[in-house]
């Protein structure tokens, strides 16, 4: 035998390599960009990182104790009003599944038509975003909702009045104090135009409002809007999940007529990943004190003078708009889902996705202006790929989808309306979630911080 | 020209307002008088058509906001975010003006014959503004088009974040804002600055008494050497 062999039969087994919690794959490379760019990482999208969400409650179906609607057969009403507190002319829509603020600048022409056909296929709302409305989305939209925001972009009285709605905008999930932001790429002579900018330029939109702080100037803003539009719109106030509780007593306090609610996982066309991972709240944690808010000013389910809640981050399914129905919204918004539905990050693109450093289901550099599936862009040429008629069909149809499997579970709960679906209706499966949505720990009573185990 | 008058001590403000919004055709021309306002908020908001409208008195936040078209006069002093998002037309404030005067506006003359507060002009789009007096801190603030004219001091922070809006001040500037520099003023600048001066009454002002700013536009991309900046 050689010494070599002798000296391999010997050696001490090696551990495998073991990589640190800590200092994970995606934390080491995003060390070495920092380090090679000097600049923090922009991406889109909402949060990534596991967290405490509808998926960790259950509803409890109908037995000896209750009994169930028949499911195919018996009635169970999708339908919503909201803004009936001020204003002259309330929302009406079919289902409770709304479609978010999104902009045209961060999504193409053909994605925002998309959006506003199938939300009027589906019977519901669909809303502009920083940067103005464009005749495109109008004149798809039945129902369409104009956000009023602190860059003011685009914003003008002509528009206001053409809204069926105004939602004023204080913050979003993704970026709760922060806000929007544009880069060169996408800031095309359209763009750029609309926005009253220099073509090209990395836009960074404020934070605040220009012309008004705190909530007494905010009572006097929303009355000037009700006053320009002569009270007929409904006005929303859209805020960012942090502190529910005090920022929808103010809003309220403030004339509100609707409040959405942004969870973290909720989606931006771009900002500071370190922003979005790490400030804000989840969706499940910010329903419950949202909804006490409403309670304890009177305004919960009142009749006509009820305050409407829309809540948004991570809807997903039918499940997830009963959960957050059950909780104490009214109505639900999605973002993320409807481009899915658009056919944003789909496999088919993987090629393409590949070419750009990424796998479909994980591209996320929506302020890069590359988008193969022609969503988030506006490249004239990528954006042909988005078919509004066929795109807005899919959305319908997952809407459609979406309102169904609510119904499916409200039935089975013995519910004859999605909105009488109540937290006793739920149980979680995880003690953070059941803290968070403050519904018992499956197979116990306990609600941590609410009673005692 | 038929004059009419509403008196806010008797009129509620709501049956004011849809008043002034009317149909365009049949209020043009009119010259309407607001009779004691007493610093009510959101007075003559989302006017749009051919009137002349005079406030008798002081104004509360947003007089005349997002005004089309109108001309509208304030016999006194006006809050927060008088002519806000205003699009066309003149409103001209004869006291003081309080913050964001003009804010977001993106057409339009704002005339302010004393002085106005923090954030005069901030995210401007277009309209011109000539304040009489002095201006507060942070005025001007991310600016993207128009003209803004100060024939007394600028506060902290003129012009902070400026895009591609033009500032003529005649007194000083306390300080300059991130991105924004003194500019060499051209004809055609001081032929702007010239007409806005005759337009608001300062006919005997000369342009020359003026120094011009604007955008150094070292920050419209993000680059590492900014940081200090962000």
């Amino acid at each position: 035998m050689s010494d070599d062999k002798s000296k391999e039969l010997h050696k001490a087994p090696q551990t495998t390599p073991r990589y640190s919690a800590t200092f994970d794959e995606y934390t080491n490379s995003e060390i070495r960009r920092a380090a090679a760019t000097g600049i923090y990482d922009i991406r889109g999208a909402g949060s990534k990182r596991k967290l405490p969400h509808f998926d960790d409650l259950l509803f409890l179906g109908a037995s000896v104790s209750r009994y169930p609607l028949e499911g195919y057969r018996e009635k169970c009403g999708t339908d919503v009003v909201l803004g009936t507190r001020f204003a002259k002319k309330p929302i009406h829509l079919k289902t409770p599944v709304t479609i978010a603020g999104m902009s045209f600048g961060s999504l193409s022409g053909p994605a925002k038509e998309s959006l506003g056909r199938g939300a009027t296929a589906a019977g519901t709302s669909t809303t502009t975003g920083d940067g103005g409305m464009t005749q495109e989305e109008r004149g798809h939209s039945t129902t369409l909702v104009y956000q009023y925001l602190p860059s003011r972009y685009g914003m003008n009285p002509d528009d206001l009045r053409k809204a069926d709605a105004i939602e004023l905008v204080i913050g979003q999930g993704a970026k709760p104090g922060g806000g929007g932001m544009l880069l060169g790429q996408k800031i095309t002579a359209r763009v750029a135009k609309m926005r009253c900018l220099p073509e090209g330029i990395d836009q960074r939109s404020s934070c605040r409002h220009p012309d008004w702080t705190g909530p007494d100037d905010l009572e006097i803003k929303i009355a000037e809007l009700r006053e320009i539009t002569d009270w007929e719109k409904p006005i929303y106030v859209k805020i960012g999940a942090t502190r529910p509780y005090f920022d929808v007593a103010l809003a309220v306090k403030a004339g509100a007529d609707v409040i959405v609610l942004d969870g973290m996982q909720g989606g931006t066309a771009a900002t500071q990943e370190v922003f979005i991972e790490h400030v804000g709240i989840p969706i499940l944690a910010a329903i419950r004190p949202a909804v006490k808010a409403l309670q304890d000013l009177g305004v919960y389910r009142n009749g006509k003078d009820s305050v409407q809640l829309i809540v948004s981050g991570g809807i997903r399914n039918g499940a997830d708009v009963a959960k957050a129905i059950a909780l104490g919204a009214d109505a639900v918004a999605i973002g993320t889902a409807a481009l899915i539905a658009l056919g944003d990050n789909d496999p088919h693109l993987e090629a393409e996705y590949n070419k750009l450093g990424t796998t479909a289901g994980a591209y996320d550099d929506w302020h890069e202006g590359k988008d193969p599936a022609g969503i988030t862009t506006q490249d004239p040429e990528l954006m042909k790929r988005v078919d509004p008629i066929k795109a807005g069909h899919r959305l319908a149809n997952y809407i459609a989808v979406m309102t169904m499997e609510a119904q499916v579970v409200a039935r089975a709960c013995g519910k004859s309306h999605l909105h009488n679906l109540e937290p006793e209706d739920l149980v979680a499966l995880t003690i953070e979630a059941s803290a968070m949505a403050q519904v018992p720990l499956a197979g116990t009573s306990w609600i941590p911080g609410v009673t005692k185990f | 020209m038929e004059t009419l008058k509403f008196d806010l001590d008797t009129k509620p403000l709501r049956e004011v307002n849809q008043f002034l919004h009317g149909d365009a055709g049949s209020l043009s021309g009119k010259k309407i008088v607001i009779e004691n306002p007493n610093g009510a908020h959101n007075v003559a908001v989302g006017l749009k058509a051919d009137v002349d409208v005079t406030i008798k008195g002081h104004a509360g936040y947003y007089a005349a906001g997002m005004n089309q078209i109108a001309k509208v006069t304030i016999e006194g002093s006006a809050g927060s975010g008088v002519a806000e998002n205003m699009m066309s037309g003149v409103v001209h404030v004869k006291g003081f003006a309080s913050n964001a005067a003009g804010a977001t506006a993106n057409g339009g003359l704002l005339i302010i014959d004393g002085d106005a507060g923090l954030r005069c002009g901030i995210a401007l789009k277009g309209a011109d503004i000539v304040v009489g007096g002095s201006v507060g801190s942070f005025s001007a603030f991310m600016a993207q088009a128009g003209n803004f004219v100060i024939l007394g001091d600028a506060g902290d922070g003129l012009g902070d974040s400026i895009y591609e809006a033009k500032l003529f001040v005649r007194g000083t500037v306390k300080s300059l804002g991130a991105d924004c520099e003194e500019k060499t003023m051209n004809a055609e600048d001081k032929q702007i600055l010239a007409d806005l001066l005759k337009k608001s009454g300062h006919a005997d002002v000369s342009p020359d008494s003026f120094k011009q700013y604007g955008s150094a536009r070292t920050l419209y991309h993000f680059h590492v050497d900014n940081a200090g900046a962000y």
